[in-house]
């Protein structure tokens, strides 16, 4: 699984390639929580565009990561989850707490 | 209602094998009339299933075994069982519950998971000994129209 992290001012974008689950999620929560010790980070943006599956693993990591950025007074968004990726997200209902957005340009217009 | 077809595998308990295992029931569901929705949330509980036995049961050790026979029925149903001989499960009711997890960095959404896209779901377990997943998918009646 591709990992790309970019700081645009106070955000940090996490654009993830691929399957997310127990393989990738040690890591992928690692690097993110390393960035997050930052204190100019405050708001996440996971891009997850193309990922093609994610299961409670995965998503362990996303709903980690939101109580870590709640913590800090920041905001989370969740981009481009595709169909199969969102029926999970909807199962576990993040959904009510993270806005899903289509794409990265639809967060900026908020 | 005799057996149509199985398959049996066993694997070590190693993360890279989560996707493998997932990858080859996909592969043999496929052979029935599953759309690809069907075949993603078979998958998806699969993994659950592993993840479970690799990180609860064996505690992250990775040259344990985990087991999986895959059968569909004459009915065209699909059942799909998991085994592993890790450390067990004390309280399997408190195991199902949403949102109960063992591990307070995880979530307890696996059992859930398994739940929701499965017909039935089995667990047997005995702490010491393993345990064994049993889920079991019927045939729906959109597949029927489309056998058809
Ligand atoms: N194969 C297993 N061996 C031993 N214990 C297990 C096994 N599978 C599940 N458990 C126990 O059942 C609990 C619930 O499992 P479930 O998959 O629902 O949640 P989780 O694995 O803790 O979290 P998540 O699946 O969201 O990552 C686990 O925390 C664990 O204590
Ligand atoms: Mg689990």
């Amino acid at each position: 699984m591709d990992i790309e992290l970019k700081l645009i001012r106070n955000t940090l974008i996490i654009r993830l390639k691929g399957e997310f689950d127990m393989l990738k999620a040690e890591k992928i929560r690692r690097q993110i929580d390393e960035r997050l010790q930052d204190d100019q980070v405050r708001n996440l943006v996971f891009n997850l565009e193309k990922v093609s599956f994610v299961d409670s693993s995965g998503l362990g990591v996303i709903i980690g990561r939101y109580k870590k950025v709640k913590e800090k007074d920041g905001n989370m968004y969740i981009v481009g989850a595709q169909p199969v990726v969102k029926k999970i997200l909807v199962l576990s209902g993040i959904n009510k707490l993270v806005p899903l957005f289509k794409n990265e340009q639809e967060i900026m217009k908020v | 209602m005799g057996i149509k077809n199985y398959v049996h595998f066993e694997f070590s308990s190693l993360p890279e094998n989560v996707s493998f295992a997932r990858a080859c029931v996909g592969a043999f569901a496929s052979q029935l009339d599953y759309t690809l929705d069907d075949i993603e949330e078979i998958k998806l509980v699969v993994s659950e299933a592993v993840s479970n036995s690799i990180i609860h049961g064996y505690d992250n050790k990775t040259n344990q075994k985990i087991e999986i026979t895959v059968t569909i029925n004459e009915d065209r149903s699909l059942e799909i069982i998991i085994k592993d001989y890790g450390k067990g499960i004390e309280n399997i009711e408190k195991a199902m519950e949403a949102t109960y997890s063992s591990d307070p960095s995880r979530m307890g959404l696996g059992f859930t998971f398994m739940k929701s896209f499965t017909d039935e779901m089995d667990i047997l377990s005995k702490p010491g000994e393993g345990t064994c997943v049993r889920l079991k998918r019927n045939f729906t009646n959109e597949q029927k129209e489309a056998f058809s």
